[in-house]
């Protein structure tokens, strides 16, 4: 009986029968490599990637591009960027109209629109807002039948067996009101949720940094505060639908921050639901289950593997834009006019940490949009006479689209101005380093390390943001010249010029007679970055100076730039809001990072640069604030605090069934313009995704051949069989 | 066997003292409690302020080992090391430093690598046992050098080659499985069934050599001639009497990983994007998120204690001559 059982696991044919019969199962309408299998492909579905889980997803503490991908689709801030305009332009977004901006005195008398900034003492902000938005469905809105809140007082075995808030029934809402907004603000005060704009914001709205302190008096545990018991001077709802702001003195800048999630709506029902024992320990936290009135909500939060955003169905609907740039106007657009936002009802996002995974899914049809590995670059892209970039002939045919878009931001290598050596204002510095921006030919590094994704930098105020200038006018004279009408990097000679007016001739520091030797503290030191270290060395070379790299850990590099122990070093800064102040703060003497803890991190510190920017960042829009930011860029350029690197360029391909696929480097609430073309993508998935079946039929040929044989030998006498002589029996 | 385990049990409380003791130090002397801060407020707009309140509401502003300035007991409770460490031994993990409960994405976190590992394990053993006993019903042949020249190869191959070559030829090439994801319930097969088999490969050169060994120093014995002797076919000397004695060093080898299977596999769950605990440490590290380091490191020994105690009692259970004292 064992034997026999035995026997029938060897049986090779049981086990091409259980192979096929396993294959047949796996024919399926979809095809067999397709991953998003719990979603239709076929629906209004858009799928996309995420590289790192965000931290954050209440909007007093997102900041990072991770989170606000999510964040800025659920929570809607007051304004928001008129996306298919340029130059950039705020327009209201739950507001019926902009705020209305009032100056007053410090005696509280108001003072007309062009009263001077020294004489206004407060900016009072005054928002309308639309009536009739509502909340997206969420449980903490749910009442019972006598207005009480339904789940505000959740048994601990119901909030053990949630996953979700969407586990609890009847998800209610109720309408936006201005209160919201000041919930929010007070928020900014709140001393566990950590703000990052807590501190700047408390410089400006009156009475936040009071509300701070009285918070943190008033709650040293960890508790629950019902922030509508606490009154704010800076912020106050006038009724359901108006509300106002009030901050001290003149910040232009504050209407774009009024653009970021920072000043979303909280409703207190959310806050108090979230609040309740036991969901912190569910993960059901008002930091990780966001409750807004944008177009979209959090359905599925697991950001160990993916996030689901769902179509809102409380939302109020928005008109696609009319009034499109001309550089951006397309057919498809156009066709867009004035329908309803949003298009896509969901959009799923995956969470993958490999490049090669992600790339592949995108080939497969399975992603519709994706950036462009670092290692496939060359094969998928193509540069042309003219410099323009050009997909390879096999993604063209498959209908990928690329679009590229200069970043709002600027990478740049830094001076320590304390460093003794290459920092301070003197000639010999000044010269010292402009030498240095010279010798580091960023057009070449830009080709030769970044694949062509960049452009060359003049000064700290990247494209798109006044202050910036592109052709000629806008070249920096210190490294670069036109030569017949081109611009071109200053010669080496011209570096050697400035080495030895600066008392290095031939690179040697006289102090010691021998080469200068300068440090490069970075971060990064392993092997792929050393091409990039040899190359900074090579380039300072030919100037004479021996680049010394002090590669250490990254928490030891903030550590040296925190207390001004760094010499050279790489830096950059992506653009909050897209005005030259919020670059040129970057040069304030003011907000250096070793004296003030800002964002100075080359520490510099120009008298005139000062004085010119305390006037400039009081200024509204006009010629004479550009001809003072004129005068700012031109200083930085002549003391050469950075070397100018570059502004990304950022590449990202779509497929062609991803519709309205224009770039907005500022707006991240960018969800609800765009549109799929689901069938068009099933289409093209199961065409690119047939399964090769030939090798199962190969591998079954071959076993059937093997089996054919075994029975063969089975059935035939062993060669060394005693044959039966005659007459006898076997 | 109960007072042995017992024993066991309270051995393992002073060397978990030490492990997390050293993750500790290891930890810290790398990372400053302001590194930490920093990493989770962010790069930007982050000032000294902030940093010192986010480290006084984790009590990372205490001293580390030891508080000079306090009084009696309390040089010691009120340290970093005391109130963040010692309080494992509850199992209560709290919060990471994010601000996520650790027990919670511990518990989400483990069944994907489970959907991953526990197949990769009983079709890894199996396949190994049938190729080793195969190899060693032919020992000395042509066929058994081959396969042991193929093992080695195997052994020499990484992993990372190896998924990535797999990935290559099944989801792009053949098309038959996707790249990677995952899916939960049944759906989960079509994800887990190639990290599986590249683990199962990755494991062949290993195993069959390890179990060949085993094999081969079984079937000299004398139970194996009686059994021949007997009469019996090769088949059935091998599956019936060869395989099970060969079976107790197979299967305490296997009890010794089971509780460690949990952890997941870091490099297999991050190709794969299987939702796993394997990258939940690592990430941890790269973030600065010492409360899910010191979780895991923990947890990880704990397991691995387990397993070890398991294994003696697996060996005292299938083995007559073994007993605990």
């Amino acid at each position: 009986m064992q034997e026999r059982k035995v026997r029938r696991l060897e049986d090779p044919f049981a086990w091409l029968a259980a192979f096929a019969a396993l294959a047949l199962c796996g024919c399926a309408e979809r095809p067999w490599n397709d991953p998003n299998i719990e979603f239709d492909p076929a629906g209004s579905t858009l799928f996309q990637t995420f590289s790192e889980r965000p931290k954050h997803l209440d909007p007093l503490s997102a900041y990072s591009e991770d989170e606000a991908v999510f964040v800025a689709q659920i929570y809607e801030p007051p304004l928001q960027y008129a996306f298919l305009e340029r130059p950039f332009r705020l327009e209201p977004l739950t507001l019926a109209s902009m705020p209305e901006v009032r100056y007053e005195a410090a005696d509280g008398t108001l003072l007309p629109p062009d009263a001077a900034p020294e004489a206004i003492a407060f900016t009072r902000y005054r928002f309308a807002l639309k009536p009739g938005i509502l909340f997206q469905p969420h449980p903490a809105f749910s009442r019972d039948a006598d207005g009480g809140l339904l789940h505000h007082d959740l048994a601990p075995g119901v909030v053990a067996s949630l996953a979700s808030p969407w586990g609890l029934p009847s998800p209610g809402t109720r309408e936006l009101v201005s209160a919201d907004y000041v919930y929010q603000v007070k928020r900014l005060a709140h001393p566990r949720l950590h703000s990052p704009v807590q501190g700047l914001m408390a410089n400006y709205i009156v009475g936040l940094g009071e509300l701070a302190d009285r918070l943190r008096a008033e709650h040293p545990e960890d508790t629950y505060i019902d922030l509508r018991g606490y009154s704010l001077d800076g912020a106050r709802a006038i009724d359901d639908h108006h509300f106002e702001i009030l901050i001290r003195g003149v910040y232009p800048q504050f209407l774009y921050w009024l653009a970021m999630p920072f000043f979303a709506p909280m409703p207190w029902e959310a806050e108090a639901f979230h609040a309740q024992s036991g969901m912190q320990e569910r993960n059901l936290t008002l930091d990780w289950w966001p409750v807004g009135t944008g177009p979209y909500m959090l359905l599925e939060n697991n950001p160990n593997r993916r996030m689901v955003l769902a179509r809102n169905p409380n939302f109020r609907g928005e008109p696609f834009p009319a009034r499109i740039a001309p550089e951006l106007a397309s057919g498809e657009l156009k066709e867009a006019e004035g329908k309803s936002m949003p298009f896509i009802d969901r959009a799923v996002f995956v969470l993958e940490k490999e490049a090669i995974p992600t790339w592949h899914k995108f080939l497969q049809g399975y992603y519709d949009i994706a950036g462009i590995p670092r290692d496939s670059f060359e094969q998928v892209v193509s540069y042309g006479v003219d410099g323009s970039a050009a997909l390879s002939a096999e993604l063209t045919e498959h209908g990928v689209e690329l679009l590229t878009a200069v970043e709002p931001s600027s990478i740049y290598l830094g001076f320590n101005m304390r460093d003794p050596l290459v920092g301070g204002l003197d000639e010999r510095a000044r010269k010292l380093r402009q030498a240095i921006a010279i010798a580091l030919d960023t057009e070449e590094f830009i080709s030769i390390f970044r694949n062509g994704r960049g452009t060359p930098a003049f000064g700290p105020i990247p494209p798109g943001i006044e202050g910036h200038s592109e052709g000629v006018g806008g070249i920096n004279p210190v490294t670069h010249r036109v030569v017949d009408g081109r611009i071109q990097r200053r010669p080496i000679e011209d570096a050697l010029t400035l080495m030895r007016e600066a008392g290095y001739g031939d690179g040697i520091d006289p102090a010691t007679g021998r080469a200068l030797v300068l440090g490069f503290d970075t971060v990064a030191g392993g092997p792929d970055s050393q091409p990039v270290l040899d190359w900074h060395r090579k380039k300072l070379a030919r100037i004479g100076i021996d680049l010394v790299i002090r590669a250490t850990d990254y928490n030891r590099f903030q550590e040296k730039m925190r207390t001004g122990n760094a010499q050279i070093f790489q830096w950059g800064w992506n653009a909050d809001y897209p005005d030259p102040e919020n670059f040129l703060f970057l040069l304030h003497g003011p907000q250096s990072k070793v004296d003030g803890g800002g964002e100075n991190a080359a520490n510099y510190a120009n008298p005139e640069f000062d004085a010119l920017f305390e006037r400039f960042r009081v200024m509204q829009p006009s010629p004479e604030r550009a001809a003072l930011v004129a005068r700012m860029v031109e200083l930085v350029r002549t003391d050469s605090p950075w070397v100018w690197g570059w502004h990304p360029v950022s590449y990202s391909l779509h497929h062609a069934w991803f519709r309205h696929a224009v770039p907005h480097p500022v707006a991240r609430n960018s969800l609800k313009y765009r549109d799929i073309d689901g069938p068009v993508r099933t289409s093209s998935q199961r065409a690119w995704n047939q399964p090769r079946l030939w090798p199962v039929l190969a591998a079954l040929a071959v076993l059937a051949v093997l089996a054919f044989w075994l029975a063969r030998r089975r059935a035939a006498p062993p060669a060394n069989a005693i044959r039966p002589v005659d007459g006898q029996r076997a | 066997m109960i007072r042995y385990s017992i024993r066991r049990l309270l051995y393992a409380l002073p060397i978990l003292l030490g492990i997390n003791l050293a993750t500790f130090v290891l930890f810290f002397v790398v990372n400053s409690p302001d590194d930490m801060a920093r990493a989770q407020l962010g790069d930007k707009r982050v000032s000294e302020e902030a940093v010192e309140r986010w480290k006084s509401e984790r009590g990372y502003d205490l001293p580390l080992l030891l508080d000079s300035s306090a009084a009696g007991v309390q040089r010691v409770t009120h340290t970093i090391l005391f109130q963040r460490s010692l309080t494992l031994f509850s199992f209560r993990f709290g919060s990471s430093d994010s601000g996520r409960d650790i027990g919670e994405d511990i518990r989400t976190r483990m069944w994907p690598s489970l959907a991953v590992a526990l197949p990769t394990l009983l079709i890894g053993v199996t396949v190994n046992v049938l190729v080793a006993l195969g190899v060693v019903s032919v020992r000395g042949s042509l066929l058994d050098r081959g396969t042991l020249v193929a093992m080695v190869a195997l052994m020499s191959i990484s992993a990372l080659f190896l998924i990535i070559g797999a990935q290559y030829l099944f989801a792009i090439v053949l098309r038959w499985v996707p790249v990677s994801g995952y899916a939960d319930g049944l759906s989960a097969a079509r994800f887990v069934a190639l990290p599986v088999a590249v683990g199962v490969v990755s494991g062949l050169g290993g195993g069959v050599r390890w179990y060949r060994n085993l094999f081969l120093e079984e079937v000299g014995k004398d139970y194996v001639r009686t059994a021949r002797a007997k009469g019996l076919r090769e088949r059935v000397v091998f599956l019936r009497h060869l395989l099970p004695n060969g079976l107790i060093p197979i299967l305490t080898g296997i009890v010794v990983v089971l509780p460690t299977l949990f952890m997941g596999s870091l490099i297999t769950e991050s190709f794969f994007a299987i939702p796993g605990l394997g990258s939940y440490t690592i990430d941890a590290l790269r973030n600065q998120d010492f409360a899910i380091v010191r979780a895991m490191v923990f947890l990880g020994s704990v397991l691995y204690m387990l397993g070890l105690l398991l294994t003696d009692l697996c060996y005292a259970l299938v083995d007559p001559r073994i007993r605990l004292d």
